[in-house]
């Protein structure tokens, strides 16, 4: 083969390794290394560095070296007329230095003479110097031609190009990571003010402090049970929270009357839904229907719930959710005028009104919950909320098997027989 | 004469000339193994690297650019490299980028270590 279509062809080659080498998105230092090394081998160089400027103040700092000894880490400054010339200039020449960088050839010569370096390569992108590559001589001994010296100019370039694009893709990451943190660290403050806003809610109920809290834990170990995503049981959670927020429209009369109350306070105390919704519509949530899971927790499959007696399907999955922790708390907590039920008792109560009042996938779900945490298998997290001795395991454990073996034999049956 | 371990590259010692096995393409990965063979060999007190290329259909310009490293830390042991068993391709593109100044090439191993004196059986013959 004649010797200039061989060398042709040896170039090719290495530009096109070279291309594919900067244009992969593995470790940086690989990257600069390999492509050197193809700058140094398509022209048989026997030494050379990668130097990349650092930062705004002129520093620049060898990256990657090959035949310059191990130890060879030099740092550099480049002043402000320094990097004008550097980024005018093509190829430099050390036998024939370029007399506008005479103080930067003043500081340096030394250095480079000692390493035996010939050429200096400013690599520029978009009009920016990203720094420079240090070529020694020919294993050939020959002087450097012009065609050698646009070679090495373009894949100094590429060479360039390559820091630049990962130096970009590292700051995307980097940012990237800042803003899921930032945005962690959002969530994080969201859920404090929603807990300390339940909290508040709770307040003006003396005798269900603590309720909101608990429904947003309960409803969140159902939705999981259920198989939601980590965001949707997250929303869930803060519903569970905030479900009670229209009560601060209610008079606190009415919320702690200490007996059962009649069809006109009643009727007062409904209206919470529908105003917890307005408190809620506005705000912009993190999480999807928070407002609407609010408004419909007391909504039953029947349609004999409020605001809006909504039936089964109409009604979100969430409210449905909310619903049954809201009506699980309030059986499983000391009342004014009445004492918390047993286990037995809240099994019945479920076991009447699932399919009327409660979804049956959503007592289903809250049942294998309870199971899970009972047997061990998940931590204890309602049972914790419930006090020591409130269930024991050989007591609720066949109840509740038997409550979802009966929803998964019949889940539609409704209060009037109950399932 | 003992066997390297180091894995993927094939290498024996003949008294102070270690023979080290070049793989069928020299790329980045082998050419960086066989560097850091031939780094061990010259710690451990080798004079003469024989590289054989019996087994090489390619050589790419990473490749070259370590084999010349490979020249530069032998040159600075004071050490002699020898590339044996070199394709004709090979031979044209070591010739044409000029690394045939800096080292012998020759027909086979046996010719290496003649070469360098590892085995006396014959004058020697080289095939530069």
């Amino acid at each position: 083969m004649d010797p200039n279509t061989h060398k042709l062809i040896h170039t090719f080659e290495s530009l096109a390794d070279l291309g594919q080498e900067i244009a992969g998105t593995g470790n940086f230092n690989e990257m600069v290394r390999t492509s050197l090394h193809l700058l140094l081998g398509t022209l048989a160089l026997r030494r050379g560095a990668v130097v990349e400027c650092v930062g705004d103040d002129g520093q620049a700092q060898c990256i990657s070296h090959w035949g310059l000894g191990e130890q060879y880490t030099p740092e550099w400054t480049l002043d402000h007329a320094d990097r004008s010339v550097l980024l005018s200039a093509g190829v430099l020449q050390l036998s024939n230095p370029d007399s506008n960088l005479a103080s930067f050839f003043e500081r340096y010569a030394e250095s480079l003479r000692e390493q035996s370096v010939e050429l200096l390569v400013p690599m520029v992108v978009h009009g920016e110097l990203k720094g420079f590559v240090l070529l020694g001589s020919k294993a050939s001994g020959e002087p450097f031609n012009q065609a050698d010296l646009e070679i090495i100019r373009a894949m100094a370039r590429h060479i360039g190009v390559g820091i630049h694009g990962h130096r970009l893709i590292e700051q995307i990451a980097q940012r990237a990571e800042e803003n899921k943190r930032l945005y962690e660290e959002l969530r994080a403050i969201y859920a404090d003010t929603v807990r300390a806003f339940a909290a508040a809610i709770d307040i003006k109920d003396k005798y269900t402090q603590g309720h909101s809290e608990r429904v947003g834990k309960y409803s969140e170990v159902i939705a999981r049970e259920m198989g939601w995503s980590e965001a949707e049981v997250e929303g869930i959670k803060i519903a569970g929270y905030l479900h009670d927020v229209g009560k601060l429209v209610v008079e606190r009369d009415i919320i702690n009357a200490p007996y059962p109350i009649d069809a006109k306070t009643s009727s007062e105390l409904n209206r919470h839904p529908e105003a917890g919704f307005e408190i809620l519509k506005p705000i912009n949530h993190p999480y999807a229907d928070i407002p609407l899971m609010a408004k419909y927790h007391h909504e039953r499959l029947d349609g004999r719930g409020y605001p809006d007696g909504l039936v089964d399907e109409q009604i979100p999955i969430g409210a449905k959710i909310v619903c049954l922790a809201d009506s699980f708390d309030a059986m499983t907590t000391d009342r004014p005028y009445r004492k918390r039920r047993s286990i037995e008792a809240v099994v019945e109560d479920f076991r009447r009104n699932t399919g009327s009042q409660f979804d049956p996938k959503v007592v289903s779900a809250f049942c294998r919950a309870l199971l899970k945490e009972l047997t061990g298998e998940s931590k204890p997290r309602v049972l914790k909320m419930l006090g020591k001795g409130y269930l024991q395991t050989e007591q609720a454990v066949p109840l509740l098997q038997q409550l979802i073996a009966d929803i998964e034999v019949n889940p539609r049956k409704t209060a009037a027989g109950g399932v | 004469m003992g066997e390297s371990t180091i894995p993927y590259v094939r290498s024996h010692c003949v008294g102070t000339t270690a023979v080290i096995y070049a793989s069928d393409y020299l790329n980045k990965l082998t050419g960086e193994r066989i560097e850091r063979e031939c780094r061990k060999q010259l710690n451990e007190g080798c004079r003469a690297l024989v590289i054989d290329f019996s087994d090489t259909q390619l050589v790419n310009s990473i490749g070259i650019s370590i084999l010349l490293g490979i020249i530069d830390i032998a040159e600075k042991s004071g050490a002699r490299v020898i590339f044996s068993d070199v394709n004709h391709q090979t031979v044209e593109l070591f010739n044409m980028l000029g690394l045939t100044q800096h080292v012998v090439l020759v027909r086979d191993e046996h010719e290496a270590l003649l070469n360098v004196g590892s085995v006396v059986t014959h004058p020697l013959q080289t095939n530069h």
